[in-house]
């Protein structure tokens, strides 16, 4: 008796800890949400989380869910670890009707990417994740949506070359970038080197160690070099002092283009002043002008069933990023329950709807985020879906759009981007896909 | 009567026994009966936590030399098996080999400095290998195979006509090489390299009065806790999460090492495999516990500090109530079983 006792916490633990969570599969559609709140990240994964979850519940409660199937969604947290992301899709992916899997973690989505293809489950990197898996023939469950990291150097340059007055007057400008000492940094180093060697500008690379907390000797050098624009690849950190110590050394903010992952509004404040005419590179406007994010904000926030515990943030970069994924990972399913049917669809049949999501900007105003984010045009062998990119200038107080809408250089990265994969496939010893794969899926019974 | 008593005790000590089962239902039972969020999420990193446990023990239980750099020597063993995969093509056991050759090889280098350099000054030292070996990774993309974002994926995992990638597979290559190294260390504890290493501990001048030659001792001490670290990093990259980044060997990798070996209990070997049960099992356990009771009602980031706070205060907990550890915590628990069985 007392030997039951003293077994029975443990017991218990081990059926907490083993047993899977039940639902009922009464027409709805999962979302598990691998999510950071807690450490280093948490702005980001707050934000991102907070927008997609606020536009999921816009959908059931304005519509009570996608066609009558009801969005759920359950949380685990990653604090942005890798380990601790693998542990959370262990444990959520026994969760019935799962829709698809959105990390935000570059890291996270590489251990995650040999089990997705497994469950035929969709695994979404939403403006970041490994450049290759654009390459639908190789990475069929994999979609770095709206903008991949290579298309994210042609943007800037573009932008760059429109500020200059075209492509020629590129050559001979002097151009630094300034990146993270980390994987995610170098990564577009090559491409960087492409474009310079293309259009003619001098292009000087330099690194800032992890975590960048000071950089008075690389901005010593830019000042020796003069260069005509610093592209700051920054994360965390490294973003506000980079521009605090840009304005020390007396180089003008406005010539500073931010990348992807230095655009939000966690990255200037912190600099005050300095960022004051800082421009940065976004696939989605800030601000709260969009009459998706304005519905949010009234019948969810209004409501008291915003997730950001903060109301200010409302419309910040990192929320509107996460409604944007909201949007995709709606329509997606939107686009399969045309085909499939209104009811709670396979991983495989909403893969076969990110396949198919196709938004033109039209498409784009109904669902109330016209200027929010242009457009996606996903195809079965090109998983980011040409996304366009915009820049949005800091006044010290929010994001200004400060451009028109322009796309990235897709031709000349796709032969770089299909050597790339086609390698991984040998290294796997996968076959390619064609395009009569993609109508190939795996309907409920056979789940 | 007392003397028949005395002749049918069994010739197998009872612990013999009991392992002997444990390994039995860890070869046979689990792999059929475990779920698989049980061996993805929780038996591999323990499998390959508790490795890294052992070896970190043999240095700093052991030996006494005080490390901060295990997971950098996790780092050096994982992309070494997977440069000698890649680059030579090996079968699997001698690239393992070959990674954990490597990795005492590094561990060697840094071990140096405990010739000169003692407790807080050794740890400080040993921090450079943390941060020097992640900085090299990153900074020269060859170890990466030039992978443009630094990521690699670890390679199939096949010997002998045999696959061990599916998820059963690589449980039972990771149990059978942690049960081998297991025993090895075991035996050599035991053995007189393990009284010297002891000595070494203990007392470094008294031994180098008798005899034992100190600083071969250390060196040996740094290189084979290095080479069975590297061997855990392999693990932890090849059979858990399947995907090599420099980044995921940080700063905060080695203190969970040296956390595992100092809960489990230092000196001990089954130390290094309560301490990674604890730290791998419990924050699992008590984020269900708080997803259970609080889903919902409170800041999801809230539920986590909470957590974290919960989880430091069990710790400084186990480490008043049982300074030796978890090990002489469950050598109380059997003793009192014993006695309270035994009586009859």
């Amino acid at each position: 008796m007392s030997f039951l006792k003293r077994i029975a916490p443990a017991l218990l633990a081990a059926s907490i800890l083993t047993g899977g969570a039940t639902a009922s599969l009464a027409d709805e559609q999962h979302f598990p949400l691998q999510s950071y709140r807690v450490g280093p990240y948490a702005a980001g994964g707050t934000g991102f989380f907070g927008g997609f979850i606020d536009y999921l519940n816009l959908i059931n409660t304005r519509d009570g869910g996608v066609n009558g199937v009801k969005l759920t969604w359950s949380e685990g947290e990653t604090e942005y670890e890798v380990e601790k992301g693998v542990e959370v899709y262990q444990r959520l992916k026994s969760n019935p009707g799962i829709a698809a899997w959105n990390p935000l973690s570059v890291g996270i989505a590489y251990a995650m990417i040999d089990g997705v293809t497994e469950d035929q489950t969709p695994l979404l990197t939403i403006n970041h994740g490994r450049t290759d898996t654009t390459d639908g023939r190789v990475f069929p469950y994999v979609f770095p949506l709206l903008l991949n990291p290579y298309s994210e150097t042609s943007g800037i340059i573009n932008y760059i070359a429109s500020k200059e007055g075209g492509h020629e007057a590129l050559a001979g400008k002097k151009i630094v970038v300034l990146y993270h000492g980390s994987p995610y940094g170098k990564e577009t180093i090559p491409i960087y080197e492409l474009l310079a060697e293309k259009y003619g500008f001098e292009l000087q690379q330099i690194e800032v160690p992890h975590p960048g907390n000071e950089q008075q000797a690389q901005w010593l050098t830019i000042r020796r070099e003069r260069p005509d624009y610093v592209v700051l690849r920054g994360w965390g950190v490294m973003n506000p002092v980079a521009l605090t110590t840009a304005q020390r050394n007396g180089f003008p903010a406005d010539r500073i283009i931010g990348n992807v992952w230095s655009n939000s509004e966690e990255d200037v404040t912190p600099a005050g002043d300095a960022a004051i005419g800082y421009t940065a590179i976004t696939t989605q406007a800030s601000g709260t002008d969009y009459p998706v994010v304005q519905e949010i904000e009234d019948k969810i926030y209004g409501a008291n069933l915003g997730n950001l515990s903060d109301p200010a943030r409302i419309g910040s970069v990192y929320h509107n990023l996460g409604i944007v994924n909201g949007i995709l990972n709606v329509e997606a399913i939107r686009i399969a329950q045309a085909r499939f049917g209104n009811r709670t669809l396979t991983g495989d049949e909403v893969r076969w709807g990110f396949e198919h999501l196709q938004l033109s900007p039209e498409r784009v105003k109904e669902v109330g985020a016209e200027n929010l984010f242009h457009s996606i045009n996903v195809t079965w062998d090109n998983h980011e879906g040409e996304g366009y990119v915009t820049f949005q200038q800091w006044d010290g107080q929010k994001w200004n759009v400060i451009s028109d809408w322009i796309a990235p250089d897709w031709a000349l990265l796709r032969p770089i981007i299909e050597a790339s994969s086609e390698a991984y496939a040998a290294e796997k010893g996968l076959t390619l896909r064609t395009e009569a794969d993609v109508d190939t899926v795996a309907s409920p019974a056979s789940n | 009567m007392s003397v028949t008593a005395a002749t049918i005790r069994p010739v197998i000590p009872a612990q013999t026994i009991a392992i002997l089962i444990l390994l039995a239902l860890a070869f046979i039972a689990v792999p059929h009966l475990a779920s698989p969020y049980v061996i993805e999420a929780i038996l591999l990193p323990f499998l390959a936590l508790s490795l890294a446990g052992l070896g970190l023990n043999l240095l700093t239980g052991y030996a006494g030399q005080v490390s901060l750099g295990s997971a950098a020597f996790m780092a050096v063993g994982a992309f070494a098996a997977y440069n000698f995969n890649l680059r030579l093509g090996l079968p699997l056991p001698v690239t393992l080999v070959l990674a954990a050759t490597t990795a005492a090889a590094v561990g060697l280098v840094f071990g140096l400095p405990s010739l000169r350099l003692r407790g807080f000054y050794l740890a400080v030292s040993t921090l450079a290998a943390q941060f020097f070996v992640q900085w090299a990774l990153t900074k020269f993309g060859w170890f990466s195979n030039n992978s443009p974002s630094g990521v690699i994926a670890a390679p199939s995992l096949a010997f002998a006509g045999l696959s061990f990638d599916t998820r059963e597979g690589r449980y039972l290559l990771s149990l059978s090489i942690v049960t081998l190294v297991t025993f090895l260390v075991h035996r050599l504890v035991n053995g007189p390299e393990g009284v010297n290493l002891i000595a070494v501990r203990d007392n470094e001048t008294s031994a180098r009065v008798i005899g034992i030659p100190v600083l071969r001792t250390k060196l040996w001490a740094f290189a084979l806790s290095s080479a069975i670290i590297g061997l855990a990093g392999v693990l932890w990259a090849f059979t858990y999460l399947r995907t090599v980044e420099p980044a995921g060997f940080n700063l905060d990798r080695s203190f969970q090492i040296l956390f595992i070996a100092i809960i489990g209990g230092l000196a001990t070997i089954r130390g290094a495999f309560l301490g990674a049960a604890l730290i791998v099992v419990f924050p699992l356990l008590l984020a269900r516990l708080s997803g259970f009771f609080f889903d919902g009602s409170i800041d999801a980031g809230v539920v986590k500090l909470v957590e974290r706070i919960v989880l430091g205060t069990v710790i400084i907990a186990f480490l008043i109530a049982e300074p030796n550890g978890l090990s002489a915590m469950l050598d109380r628990a059997t003793r009192r079983l014993r006695s309270l069985f035994g009586r009859s």
